[in-house]
């Protein structure tokens, strides 16, 4: 058990509280917040697995902005504790169920799956996750996506505006 | 570090993401859910792009595999984000309609 | 060979033609065309049969492929007609007296319509046809064909004024109990498929085969072949639908029910006599059904005041005889009184005809009497008919009536005593008959006595020739003992086999028959004395009365097995019809609406369970694209227990 693994426990066990809280607050705003504490978490994996420019992104793009809007959203609509809708226990309990159904059909196939036997992962070495690998290969191969997801934000944002407009 | 643990751990967040979509009432939360589900899909590309990098490297070549997974994150967050802008847009223009954000009340699909 | 191919092939088809003629054209031609056509062709059968008749004397039997009827592996049936002594007999009777029906009828039937006229003569030709299908078949399956056809047409000429609904009761009557012997003789031809592996003549009833059977088989095989003779030949206890069956046309009357259907039952019994000989059991049940019906019948045709219904009760009682015969073993003297019963039975039936035709359909006997002067030759062919059956010499009735009664004695001297009795009544109840209709005085209306008058000669030359016949056959079966050269036994070797001497001494046989002639006689005197004074009006005596009410024996049957039956199916129809079968339809019905309506909640519009059902579904998927090989491994162990 070296470091690098201890600290691969704690970061999941971290993300994975987080997220139960996720699910589990009433007032909104601080499932908003345990969602933030849950990026921080991927993104301490992202810099365990040396993926360097992906994890700032995360934290910028993710717990920067779209939590933040998140936020303004739920502000805007003035959500409180006493507005959240009540859900039956029954509905509540069948969707535990499927999910937990989910999580253990998925683990079995893992289990049972050969071509991942013996591999591992590179930890905190490979030069792929740095900006100059990622920066040539965003450029030369996927410049095309890369132009087109400009415009996709152009969209994105003119159908914000318009289905905003009242 | 076996693949596996990355695999299972991304397999319980992204179960978690689908337990909190079929549980919530709440419109917004079902959407943060969402992202948490997104989160973990991006988790596990990149722990797949370092463990093909890592068998590459020792098979020799110091070429650039698996690459292509972290560009696909990349991709992934840039649509994220253009789908919270509009889904957020949506839900407020859903209060404005209804003055509730609760997803039973949008029960047009009936019969 | 060829010709007779030919020439059987025309006996049979001449009187199809007729019918479809007839029947498909009812509508277009005339009744005169009608009559002739239907006549002419009966009368061509009777040619060819004598053709054929001649043929078989000089030849001996033959048999004559058509066609395969069923050819498999197992077991052929061929479609094949076999003429030999016993069927060319009965082709000649069939088709003489058929013959002489249809030319009756011509008159008879003039009052109908001209599509019904022709509806008439159609199945008055089906009869014929099916009828020689019957006894020119060379297995019993064909044999079977026949026997359902002219089942099928006593039906439907029992039944001929439908609109009456009495009528079409009394053919449903005739129809339902033919077809509960049919049953038997259907078992009968299974259980021979089974044993033999073969339904043809030459192949069942020859020695070898007899000694593949057991003796079980051969009393199974034979007593059902009898349920069925009893119910196409109405004997006890499926003989009630006979004097119904008096509804039809009197000529039907004749033809079937006195000449030829109801003499199916006696021919397939001679034809498989060697399989009858070996059964002890069988034997004893015919002759004393045989004898028992012959009493019976006679007893009620005592009291009867229906001129029909007496000679219906005489038909059943004189099938009672032939059955005796059988049963004692003298097959060649029931053949015997199956012809001369065709020839005065019919002769009686049409003169019967002529008297209600002369009465305008008058038919009580008590309203009649003193016909003598007005109808002179119906009354003598009447008369002739009457001496005929009483069993007096020299007319055939008594060559006939005397064979089976000596072979009855040499069996057991009860079975005579009772057929001597039963003779005497015979004697008594047709010369009621006779007296009541035409001697004494005239007891109907002035309006009926202006009207009679003497039929016409299409009505009275078929009488005048039965009359003959009835008064000369006697001489194809002139016994021995008298000087005579049986001809008819004699004929009938290759069939029934030698005839077996009887093992009286000429001096008993002189005793029997001179006993039996006497009591008859005297008998017939008493009657004439009797009822030329009076009438019966009413039976006022016990014994009478039941005798009158035919020994109540329709009412038993009615209570006994039509009233549960008709509860039956109404339970059938009320119960399981409409609760069982309908609930069981309409509920499937409700059902599916049911469940819709529960179902169709699913469908209520929310996002949230629309999400959980899409998990779900991919929840199975994965579990089955991964796991395929496993499940189908888990699938063959469950079936392979």
């Amino acid at each position: 058990m070296n470091v690098l693994e201890i600290i691969f426990y704690i970061l999941s066990a971290f993300a994975l509280i987080c997220a139960t809280m996720v699910l589990v607050s009433k007032n909104p705003i601080h499932s908003v917040l345990w969602l933030i504490l849950v990026f921080f978490a991927i993104s301490g994996h992202y810099i365990l697995l040396n993926a360097q420019f992906l994890a700032i992104v995360n934290i910028i793009v993710y717990a920067g902005a779209i939590m933040v809007l998140f936020l303004f959203v739920i502000m805007l609509i003035n959500v409180n504790k006493d507005s959240e809708p009540k859900k039956q226990l029954f509905v509540k309990l069948i969707g535990v169920i499927t999910g937990g159904s989910f999580l253990i059909l998925f683990i079995s196939l893992i289990k049972q799956a050969l071509p991942l036997v013996g591999k591992t992962v590179l930890l905190k070495e490979g030069n792929i996750g740095l900006i100059h690998p990622l920066g040539k290969a965003l450029f030369n191969d996927y410049v095309v996506p890369f132009e087109i997801s400009s415009v996709l934000f152009l969209s994105a944002m003119v159908g914000a505006v318009l289905i905003g407009k009242k | 570090m076996p693949i596996q643990y990355y695999i299972y751990f991304c397999l319980a967040l992204f179960s978690l993401g689908v337990v909190g979509v079929l549980t919530r009432r709440n419109a917004i939360i079902v959407f943060m859910c969402i992202e948490l589900m997104l989160n973990a899909v991006n988790l596990i590309l990149v722990a797949f792009s370092k463990m093909h990098s890592g068998i590459a490297a020792q098979n020799g070549a110091t070429n650039t595999a698996g690459i292509d997974a972290q560009i696909f994150v990349f991709f992934i967050m840039v649509v994220a984000a253009a789908e919270v802008s509009i889904g957020l847009a949506i839900i407020v223009m859903m209060y404005r309609n209804t003055r509730s954000i609760d997803i039973n009340f949008l029960n047009r699909l009936k019969n | 060979m060829g010709i007779m191919k030919v020439l059987v092939g025309f006996i049979i088809l001449w009187p199809l033609a007729g019918f479809l003629f007839n029947g498909l054209g009812r509508n277009y031609w005339s009744k005169k065309v009608i009559a002739y056509k239907a006549t002419g062709y009966i009368v061509a059968s009777f040619i060819a049969s004598v053709f054929a008749f001649l043929y078989v004397q000089k030849h001996g039997a033959i048999s004559v492929h058509y066609f395969d009827f069923i050819n498999t592996d197992t077991i052929k049936i061929p479609f094949d007609f076999k003429v030999d002594a016993l069927s060319a007999l009965f082709l000649l009777v069939i088709t003489g007296v058929g013959a002489l029906i249809h030319l009756y009828s011509t008159s008879y039937m003039k009052e109908e319509t001209a599509p019904h006229y022709a509806r008439y003569f159609s199945y008055l030709n089906l009869f014929i046809f099916s009828m020689l299908i019957l006894v020119l078949g060379d297995n019993f399956v064909v044999m079977f064909i026949g026997w359902e056809g002219v089942g099928l047409c006593s039906y439907l000429l029992i039944g001929y004024w439908f609109t009456n609904g009495n009528y079409n009761y009394a053919a449903k009557k005739a129809f339902i109990m033919n077809r509960i012997g049919d049953l038997g003789f259907l078992l009968a031809i299974f259980w021979l498929i089974v044993k033999l592996g073969s339904v043809n003549y030459n192949e069942v009833l020859t020695a070898t085969s007899l000694a593949k059977l057991s003796t079980t088989d051969i009393t199974g095989i034979t007593l059902l072949l009898f349920v069925g003779a009893m119910g196409k030949s109405a004997q006890i206890p499926l003989f009630t639908w006979l004097p119904d069956a008096m509804a039809g046309p009197t000529p039907v009357s004749a033809l079937i029910h006195a000449a030829t259907m109801v003499t199916a039952g006696i021919y397939m019994i001679t034809r498989s006599n060697i399989l009858f000989s070996h059964s002890e059991i069988t034997q004893n049940v015919i002759a004393i059904i045989g004898i028992s019906t012959a009493l019976l019948a006679a007893t009620i045709a005592i009291k009867q005041n229906d001129i029909k219904k007496v000679l219906a009760y005489s038909t059943v009682s004189q099938l009672g005889y032939m059955f005796l015969g059988l049963g004692v073993g003298a097959y060649s003297g029931a053949v015997f009184h199956v012809i001369t019963h065709a020839f005065f039975k019919a002769l009686l039936f049409l003169g019967a005809g002529s008297v209600i035709h002369a009465m305008h359909h008058e038919q009580d006997i008590r309203k009649m009497g003193g016909l003598k002067s007005k109808l002179p030759i119906t009354h003598l062919t009447f008369l002739i008919g009457c001496i005929a059956i009483a069993g007096v010499p020299p007319f055939s009735g008594f060559f006939s009536k005397d064979e089976i009664l000596a072979a009855a004695f040499a069996k057991s001297p009860i079975y005579w005593v009772l057929g001597v009795i039963g003779a005497a009544m015979t004697a008594f109840y047709m010369f009621r008959l006779y007296t009541t209709t035409f001697l004494g005085n005239f007891r109907g209306t002035i309006d009926q006595e202006s009207h009679l008058h003497e039929s016409p000669v299409a009505m009275t030359l078929p009488l005048i020739l039965l009359a003959v016949a009835s008064a000369l056959a006697g001489a194809i079966g002139f016994p021995e003992i008298m000087g005579g050269h049986h001809w008819l036994s004699h004929q009938l070797i290759p069939i029934v086999g030698e005839p077996h001497e009887l093992g009286l001494a000429h001096s008993i046989e002189w005793v029997l028959m001179s006993v039996s002639v006497s009591i008859a006689c005297i008998a017939l005197v008493l009657a004439i004395f009797i009822y030329k004074k009076k009438t019966d009006e009413e039976p006022t005596t016990l014994v009478g009365k039941f005798f009158y009410h035919k020994w109540h024996i329709d009412e038993l049957y009615n209570q006994a097995i039509v009233q549960p039956l008709n509860r039956f199916a109404g339970f059938l129809k009320y119960v399981i019809e409409k609760k069982v079968i309908d609930g069981a339809v309409n509920g499937t019905g409700k059902m599916v609406q049911y469940s819709a309506r529960k179902v169709r909640l699913i469908q209520n519009g929310q996002v949230g369970y629309y999400i959980l059902f899409m998990v779900v579904g991919i929840i199975l998927l994965f579990m089955i694209w991964f796991n395929d090989t496993k499940i189908l491994f888990f699938f063959n162990k469950l079936t392979k227990n």
